[in-house]
């Protein structure tokens, strides 16, 4: 059993999506999934704990030795994300029945979870596998449920929204596609361990430099880095709630993931860096977008949208930490990576309670809420004060270790700027607590009540892990450490 | 030179002719199709590179001793499963936001939603 | 008790935390949770006193709670400077409490729990600035305290408490995550360690521009000294009630502010080698500038209130000038200061609070001759006057006295005048105040208004601390002492 964990990280919520299916009551649904999403999550935690005492697992699919089989290669940068996605989901999860209830129509909840437990196999795919088509054809699944669940958003906005994400995320897979198909045709091979051994043969060759140019501008688009990231605000603003804080917490981790796996690991750190200008572009363009999108978050007059730019600042600081190209920078980005799962999470979260009492997120909606729903709008205002990065929360660490990693790379001003762009986030961040704690409640709504503990503990079990890893880092930065390290010592 | 990779040169011409509908186009099925153009043109990058001159199909038998890379093909048809599945889902996409919004012109459907 | 020296500094710090539970509890039942308050601040007075006698045995007090980040511990330990500050804010904190009582009821203001709770959790986070053991765990308690102290200015809930909040957290969360922030992970860089030690952590042969650099980043970024330019945020919490006006905008965080500079320059870099740094120089010039313009600020403005508060934004200049001289004179007399000015000016606010409870006034315009019917707060408000000018019978004096022995030291005779001019000034913008309150014969305003003292509780508070200006005066030794020791250990 536990030599076949990686197989069945994947395959279990694969499996649970079509059975889901023959479930008809939606509640029994529910159950399903939270116990497939579940035993993913008890999966992941397993494999995290086997990968950190002994080291890379390598699953052959079906005995088949690689390079002619497909293989699952577990080290610890792919056991840290599959245990932050099956985490996450999980949690989230948890609140989908009340929430659901009120944002989609009743014949289509069954259907809901079908899609949202492939979206999770999808991710977890991705992640686990050690094959460069195998990721194509996840990321395509994942995408093609994350259209769905996009254009199930009461709003008919979340059509739109979902039709563009499908047009542009359609077109980075394909550049990827094109991408794998360059290297393919270099070396004759798609795992991704083999790439990384036979693509220094072949590396300076315009065939390699336009598949890598491909695969990182597929990934971005993916990613929603600044300028590639108009689709999401309005996925983000216009989806279920759920659905929001499940693609928050997890879809961008992953695109980041492909970043880094393709180019530290597949292309090597020395192709990536040393030959292209990669460096300048990512921390300019990180930059920028930490600033554009975090004074676009301060002229939102919904809440979900100005979280939404949020995320592609908070992804800024993640580009510009992987952009530094050290152990310590890498360190960085993961600890941003597993901390702003955790904040995007607990926000986006809360900001479904809201939508399940009030039916809005439009900032107006807000005035007086610190007072009828004061445990939802203090997770809030911790999930905030984290995204700042106030000490004692997840963010702060984050913050910690990448203007560290900025600094000893000798790159001040990138530093100062880091902080400054922090600054934002206070702005934005108080913009609601204004209008929550000092505006007199609207005519009409004196009913509203706190939100129900279905939304209450998944919220605050993601704000008490805000708190606890932002005291308790052992295990955070320990595996990022050991990820970063294992990215930098030997290839995958 | 331009004669013997005449089908990458296809798949260029192809890939342009796609992605620039999908860019220009306003018309939601319009851009549809140039999406689907687009990634047909990969899908014949990926049989080109695949097929060696004179190759036949592997199959196990005395007088064929060249075989194409039956590889890609394989991959392919996924990634022809794919495609077909995304353009379906975009159609229905349309089809929903006929119904919701009344056309399925970009510019048309942007102003009804600057409106709201 | 036979409770240890370490843990009675835990419970120092845990204790008031536990007491917001027991404030909420309480929070339906006014007199139990004043109870609660008052119980927990005696409780922690006799742990800072008992730590305070185990200082004077030579006992060293340390302890160790883990490790955030690797290397980074959160950690305490009692040296004189931490234990002078940790004894006023204590001692301050039961005596604003009594005052609160009775203003709050007299003031009938909403949201008291709330008021409590936050009231103790920023003394907490005050206990751990005083303790804290190096760099990284002042930081994390200089933040909670922004945080906790955020709800207190905008205790009223108004348009106005939302802009002064505005600017209050604005300027003291930038300036901290920005300069401060960078400073201390520079700092962690180029020295290895955030450890507060005597003579400071930088190598000798560090890099004068770096060094200087991060200097220049901690006195802006500690954004609580109030330097100009990031003073804007001390007038703008004059919103807050006045028992917080007191307690923390002239005691607890100020004096929070004004501490860690003093800490940062005395353990992190060393007078030594701050002497030698190419920024000092100008930093003093920034702080005497704050000095000087604070003070002609405060002479303009009618609200009693914001004069109270540029004059601290003034005093506040002097304490970071004594620490930036880079003399053993500077040292102790800022460190002094940090006493001396809590008396005096929690003095004056309190009295600024009396007035406006017993008389609803809060401009100085409308104070003439109300000296005849409030004479104990004008008359506490007097002496508490003298003592921030400086003059004798009052502690002022003294810490006045060795600040300009600290500018005599180092020869800077600029910063000499400054400190003269500025005690003129003083008198200038605080004595005309009692003076036009009882001879300014005001025919209009007629004497039988019905105005009277305020309530019974702010006004045994007033007095006490009036009385502390005095004893200050009279009985400097300890307080000499412990200043002394900083530089000693």
């Amino acid at each position: 059993m536990i030599v076949h964990l990686p197989i069945l990280q994947v395959i279990i919520p694969l499996m649970a999506a079509p059975l889901c299916l023959l479930l008809t009551r939606p509640r029994l649904a529910w159950l399903f999934s939270l116990i497939a999403s579940g035993l993913a999550f008890l999966i992941s935690g397993m494999l995290l704990q086997q990968v950190m005492t002994s080291g890379t697992i390598i699953y052959e699919m079906g005995g088949w030795e690689a390079p002619w089989g497909i293989e699952y290669r577990i080290d610890q940068l792919n056991a840290l994300l599959l245990l932050i996605i099956s985490a996450l989901s999980t949690i989230v999860l948890f609140a989908a029945e009340t929430s659901i209830h009120k944002e989609i129509p009743a014949d289509k909840h069954t259907l809901f979870y079908v899609l949202y437990l492939l979206s999770l196999a999808a991710m977890l795919g991705i992640v686990a596998t050690g094959d460069a088509f195998n990721v194509f054809v996840f990321l395509e699944i994942s995408s093609l449920s994350a259209y769905a669940l996009i254009a199930l958003g009461q709003d008919r906005r979340a059509l739109w929204a979902s039709y563009q994400y499908l047009i542009m995320g359609t077109i980075g897979a394909t550049f990827i596609l094109i991408g794998i198909g360059l290297m393919y045709q270099m070396t004759g091979t798609l795992n991704m361990y083999d790439l990384s051994i036979r693509l220094p043969e072949v590396a300076q060759t315009r065939t390699v430099f336009t598949a890598f140019a491909f695969v990182i501008v597929g990934i971005c688009l993916k990613l929603a880095m600044f300028p590639l990231h108009l689709w999401l605000p309005n996925a983000y603003a216009y989806a279920p709630s759920i659905v929001t804080a499940f693609f928050a917490a997890t879809a961008t981790k992953v695109a980041i993931y492909l970043l880094i796996r393709f180019t530290f690991s597949v292309f090597g750190l020395s192709f990536s860096f040393t030959h292209l200008p990669l460096q300048l572009l990512f921390v300019t363009l990180g930059l920028v977008g930490v600033f554009v999108a975090s004074t676009a978050a301060i002229y939102q007059t919904n809440v979900k949208h100005l979280f939404a730019y949020s995320s592609i600042a908070q992804i800024g600081y993640m580009i510009v930490g992987f952009s530094i190209s050290t152990a310590a920078g890498l360190t960085a980005t993961l600890l941003h990576l597993f901390n702003h799962a955790l904040m995007k999470g607990a926000l986006f979260l809360a900001l479904g309670a809201v939508m399940y009492r009030i039916g809005s997120t439009q900032l107006s909606n807000f005035q007086g809420l610190g007072r009828q729903m004061p445990v939802t709008m203090a997770a809030i205002v911790i999930g905030g004060l984290s995204l700042i990065g106030v000490p004692l929360t997840v963010g702060f660490v984050s913050k910690w270790y990448l203007v560290l990693a900025v600094i000893e790379n000798g790159w001040w001003p990138v530093a100062v700027l880091i902080l400054a762009g922090s600054l934002l986030a206070i702005v934005y961040v108080w913009r609601i607590v204004e209008v929550a704690y000092f505006k007199p409640a609207l005519a009409g709504t004196e009913t509203i009540q706190e939100a129900p503990l279905s939304f209450l503990i998944p919220v605050w079990t993601l704000v008490i892990a805000n708190i606890y890893f932002g005291i308790d880092t052992r295990l955070s930065v320990q595996v990022a450490q050991a990820a970063s390290q294992s990215l930098f010592g030997v290839s995958p | 030179m331009f004669i013997g990779l005449y089908n990458y040169w296809v798949v260029i011409v192809l890939m342009m002719v796609g992605f620039y509908i999908v860019i220009a186009h306003g018309n939601l099925i319009k851009k549809i199709v140039g999406l689907s153009i687009f990634q047909t043109s990969v899908f014949i990058f990926y049989i080109s590179m695949a097929k060696v001159d004179g190759g036949s199909a592997p199959i196990l038998a005395d007088e064929i001793n060249q075989y194409s890379n039956p590889l890609p093909q394989v991959l392919i048809l996924t990634a022809i499963v794919v495609g077909i599945a995304t353009t379906a889902l975009a159609l229905a996409l349309a089809v929903r936001i006929k119904e919701a919004y009344g056309s399925i012109e970009e510019d048309e459907i942007q102003k009804q939603d600057n409106l709201d | 008790m036979s409770l240890s020296l370490e843990s009675m500094l835990q419970f120092s710090i845990i204790l008031p935390l536990l007491a917001t539970i027991g404030i909420v509890a309480t929070g339906h039942k006014p007199n139990l949770r004043e109870a609660v308050t008052i119980t927990t601040s005696l409780v922690v007075l006799y742990f800072v006193i008992s730590l305070y006698q185990g200082l004077q045995q030579g006992e060293s007090i340390s302890v160790y709670w883990g490790e955030l980040l690797p290397g980074l511990k959160i950690s305490f330990s009692i040296e004189p400077l931490g234990m002078l500050f940790a004894l006023i804010a204590s001692f301050l904190w039961l005596i604003t409490t009594v005052y609160a009582i009775g203003y709050m009821r007299g003031h009938h203001e909403q949201n008291q729990t709330r008021f409590y709770s936050c009231f103790a959790i920023a003394i907490s986070s005050v206990m751990g600035i005083a303790f804290a053991d190096n760099l990284f765990t002042l930081f994390i308690f200089y933040e909670v305290l922004t945080l906790s102290t955020y709800p207190l200015v905008t205790h009223a809930g108004t348009e106005d408490a939302k802009k002064g909040g505005r600017v209050y957290l604005g300027i003291l969360l930038s300036t901290s995550i920005l300069f401060f922030l960078l400073a201390i992970i520079s700092t962690w860089f180029v020295a290895g360690t955030l450890d507060f030690k005597q003579g400071g952590v930088f190598a000798p042969d560090v890099n004068p521009l770096v060094a200087g650099t991060i200097l220049v980043l901690f006195i802006f970024g500690i954004g609580k000294a109030a330097i100009m330019p990031f003073h804007r945020w001390l007038p703008a919490a004059m919103v807050a009630p006045t028992p917080v006006s007191a307690l923390l905008h002239a005691v607890a965080v100020v004096k929070a502010g004004v501490f860690t500079v003093l800490k940062v320059c005395v353990f992190i870099f060393g007078i030594d080698l701050l002497a030698i740094l190419p920024s000092t120089q100008f930093l003093l010039y920034l702080a005497g500038a704050s000095v000087l313009l604070a003070s002609l600020v405060a002479m303009r403005q009618d609200n009693l209130k914001a004069r109270l508060a540029y004059s601290t934004v003034s005093q506040l200049g002097y304490i970071t000038m004594g620490a930036l001289m880079a003399t053993s004179a500077g040292v102790v007399g800022g460190s002094m200061h940090i006493a001396t000015h809590a008396f005096g000016k929690i003095t004056l606010f309190f009295c600024a609070g009396a007035i406006l409870v017993a008389a609803h006034k809060s401009e100085i315009s409308q104070m003439r001759s109300l000296g005849r019917q409030m004479p104990i707060t004008m008359i506490a408000f007097f002496i508490a006057s003298l003592s921030i000018i400086g003059l004798p019978p009052t502690g002022g004096t003294w810490s006045k006295w060795y600040l300009l022995m600290g500018t005599l030291e180092s020869e800077q005779f600029i910063l000499m005048c400054i400190l003269i001019i500025s005690s003129l000034l003083n008198i200038a913008y605080l004595l005309p105040i009692p003076f036009h309150a009882f001879f300014s014969g005001d025919k209009s305003s007629t004497p039988d208004s019905g105005i009277k003292e305020a309530p019974l509780p702010s006004l045994i508070a007033l007095s006490i601390t009036t009385v502390g200006c005095v004893i200050l005066f009279v009985y400097p030794q300890p307080l000499y002492d412990l200043a002394k020791a900083i530089l000693a250990t």
